[in-house]
């Protein structure tokens, strides 16, 4: 009963998050000026409830990787990943985000992903704003469905504790 | 365009300029290393040069330089260094200067060879220069003396080579950090 | 007559605290960014602040070094486009006009292309350079509090996106200009569209200046803030907005006519105090002689083709590739070979959105480049701001990158 009652719980929360993602935008690069104009009138992102950029990592919830991470960089984008509360998401923005385009040399990274794990990827160079809202859709089913990488990894947390009780039980 | 200005840099100093060229409308002058500060100060100074604006410093590394003739192109013109104290010349370094006042342009160049990759600064006399040639030192490793602040400018500190040499490989990355689920260490 | 802290506080007290102000007091390092909201790009500096002071300021680029002259030397002559559309992301047709030039210039072709084509090339570069102006005039005056005009500008930009998607088939990363001319020729009706769209963003600017020029706020934290004499400017290599405001009236598009320029009446404005202000004003006038550039090629768009008709740079029309074994081994060796660039060297500049922008290519005959560097304005300008923010306050930082226009793809490489 107890369990029902959290699930659903939840699920009210879930319903809450998904309308109401604070982005971080962490903008390094051309996309930057895509994100702009998601932002800006015409593409509206404030119709899905994410248009309020949060500039403090504390205080949002998804991290939006818009442009190229370099390897110099890569420190910053960790340092700013870990410093968000859970339950967060991440959009990796754009081809460069995502594997690092045809910017494959000694100083592009080929992803943000290597340093961080990475919930929705955006392709485009950069991707049309029409792109950024869909992939935002896709994320927010995804949080109501509770597919998110912290939301998953909460979850597998949870069980290999169980699991371990339970050997401890025997 | 130019001309005389290479015509009165050989006047002035003769020797220390070892060849001077125009192609495409630019003005080339490759001067010998030591002599190189006396000319930048008598090219920023004299009233006739006024070259007063830096635009920017690079450097060539011509390691893999073997020019193939296009079909249908006439051959090289580039001038080539036969020797810097009796060894081929691995690195040019180029100055580019602008006149704001006279209108003209011109291109300094000093070549270095692998072992003895040093050469004087001209931030000194332009402050413009101090990050190009930081930017310079940073993918070439040339060492610019009396830089006042010669260190990395793109790369990191940890990074290890210069990259834009001909024999750094274009995808040796030097990692800074990656994921511990990606590393193996989990 | 004794002040009145001594009146207040007895002669002792007052004494005590005049020493308490002598003390050594120690500097603070503050660190800003590299991912600070108030940064185009990111950039890193660290200043030592004495209170709100900026005593030392090091500035750290680098962080979104993508090796754009390690990439060009792997890449053909015309696979380096997409490149240079990312290294000034704002304005990407005036890098594409730029590196076309330099290859051209090295091919021998400058001056030989059709009319069509150079006009082409001006009106999409001006374009460009008007978004380039209204992204970096929006951005600003949103980070010093005024998000009206932000969103007016980037209305504005959004018509002229479409305009240049109409042409390039891209919103932002064009790839449109090719050596030797433009890839395809304007759309049907575009240069009405275009004409329609310059009016309507003529009471746009109205709009923003109505806003901003005259503004308290803004005009207090833009005058008299990161200013610069002409002497400074010079020495420190500023081209462009920067060093126009500065009273230096070097524009290449005057100084050194290229393409079709010398065909319009366009003037060049100049600031004179050097500062944020001038800055903010020499854009505002520079959107304004674009619009006026616009106009007179939009008029005087002759027809004719859009390449130059040379077989060393031309592709076989696309029907005799199809149908001609010798066509479409000449187009399969354009691809993969590249362009041959017979081997010399030549640096060529235009007028960038920031200031000169200059490509110098070291070719070798083949149809890769032996060695493609590139020359920054926003990297020079960059520069300068380690001098510039020195005794201002730590508010003041954000106006002076704004106003520099620091981009981080043109800026990092």
């Amino acid at each position: 009963m107890l369990e029902l009652v959290t699930t659903k719980l939840e699920d009210v929360a879930n319903w809450g998050r998904k309308f109401s993602l604070f982005s971080y935008p962490f903008v390094t690069a051309c996309c930057g000026m895509e994100f702009m104009s998601v932002a800006a009138p015409k593409y509206d992102i404030a119709r899905f409830g994410a248009e309020f950029p949060r500039f403090s990592p504390r205080q949002s919830d998804l991290l939006m990787i818009v442009g190229t991470i370099t390897e110099k960089q890569g420190p910053a984008l960790k340092r700013v990943y870990d410093q968000m509360a859970e339950p967060k998401w991440v959009i990796a923005f754009g081809v460069c985000a995502s594997t690092g385009g045809f910017y494959q040399n000694y100083h592009a990274m080929p992803g943000a992903d290597q340093v961080i794990p990475v919930d929705v990827y955006i392709p485009g160079c950069p991707p049309r704003p029409e792109q950024v809202l869909d992939a935002l859709i896709l994320l927010q089913e995804r949080v109501a469905r509770r597919d998110g990488h912290s939301q998953l990894r909460l979850k597998r947390e949870k069980i290999v504790l169980e699991q371990a009780r339970a050997r401890e039980d025997d | 365009m130019s001309q005389k200005v290479l015509d009165a840099l050989r006047a002035k100093f003769g020797d220390a300029v070892v060849a001077t060229e125009s192609q495409h409308g630019d003005e080339v002058a490759l001067v010998k290393r030591d002599k190189l500060v006396a000319i930048a100060t008598w090219l920023r100074d004299d009233p006739a040069m006024a070259f007063e604006v830096p635009v920017f410093v690079t450097c060539i590394d011509l390691l893999d330089w073997r020019p193939v003739k296009a079909p249908g192109q006439p051959s090289s013109t580039r001038p080539a260094w036969d020797n810097v104290d009796g060894k081929a010349p691995r690195f040019e370094v180029c100055w580019q200067l602008r006149s704001f006042s006279r209108r003209h342009r011109l291109r300094l160049k000093v070549a270095l060879v692998e072992n003895d990759l040093k050469v004087a600064s001209l931030t000194p006399l332009w402050s413009g220069f101090d990050w190009q040639e930081r930017e310079t030192f940073d993918m070439y490793g040339v060492e610019f003396q009396g830089h006042p602040d010669l260190r990395r400018i793109y790369l990191y500190d940890e990074f290890v080579g210069h990259p834009l040499r001909k024999d750094y490989p274009k995808e040796k990355r030097q990692p800074l950090v990656r994921r511990s689920d990606l590393v193996g260490d989990h | 007559m004794p002040d009145l802290k001594t009146l207040v506080l007895g002669q002792k007290e007052a004494a005590d605290l005049d020493d308490e102000h002598e003390l050594p007091h120690e500097l603070m390092t503050v660190n800003m960014g590299p991912s600070h909201p108030a940064m185009h790009g990111t950039v890193r500096i660290v200043l030592s602040v004495d209170g709100e002071r900026i005593v030392k300021g090091d500035i750290q680029p680098g962080y979104l070094h993508r090796c754009f002259e390690k990439e060009a030397e792997h890449a053909t002559y015309t696979q380096v486009f997409p490149y240079t559309d990312r290294l000034n992301y704002v304005s990407p047709m005036i890098n594409n006009v730029g590196w076309a030039m330099a290859v051209e210039k090295l091919l021998g072709l400058t001056g030989e292309l059709p009319r069509r084509a150079e006009y082409v090339r001006v009106i999409v570069s001006e374009v460009s350079r008007i978004t380039d102006h209204l992204t970096c005039v929006g951005a600003s005056a949103m980070e010093l509090g005024a998000f009206g005009p932000f969103l007016f500008f980037l209305k504005a930009r959004e018509w002229l996106y479409t305009l240049l998607e109409e042409v390039s088939g891209a919103r932002l990363t064009h790839t449109y200009v090719r050596v030797g001319g433009v890839s395809k020729d304007l759309p049907d009706g575009w240069v009405a569209k275009l004409l329609h769209r310059l009016d309507e963003l003529a009471p746009v600017m109205v709009e923003v200046e109505t806003l901003l020029n005259n503004n308290k706020i803004f005009r207090d934290r833009m005058a008299g803030i990161g200013a610069f004499t002409r002497e400074e400017a010079l020495r420190w290599g500023c081209t462009g907005p920067v060093a126009r405001a500065c009273g230096i009236d070097y524009d290449v598009r005057k100084d050194h006519p290229y393409s079709v320029y010398p065909d319009f009446e366009f003037d060049v404005p100049v600031g004179t105090t050097g500062d944020c202000y001038d800055r903010y004003l020499v854009r505002i006038e520079e959107i304004k002689q674009s619009m006026r550039i616009l106009r007179q090629a939009c008029a005087q768009l002759p027809d004719g083709p859009t390449m130059v008709d040379d077989p060393r740079v031309a592709l076989p029309p696309k029907r005799d590739a199809y149908n001609t074994i010798e066509s479409m081994i000449r187009h399969f060796k354009h691809i993969v070979d590249g362009v041959r660039v017979p081997a010399g060297e030549a640096y060529c500049f235009v007028e960038g959105g920031n200031g000169e922008l200059g490509f110098f290519i070291v070719a070798d005959g083949t149809g890769r480049p032996y060695k493609a560097y590139c020359r920054s304005p926003s990297f020079v300008h960059l520069s300068t701001c380690q001098q510039l923010i020195l005794g201002h306050l730590i508010a003041d930082v954000v106006p002076i990158f704004g106003m520099i226009n620091m981009i981080g793809g043109e800026c990092d490489k």
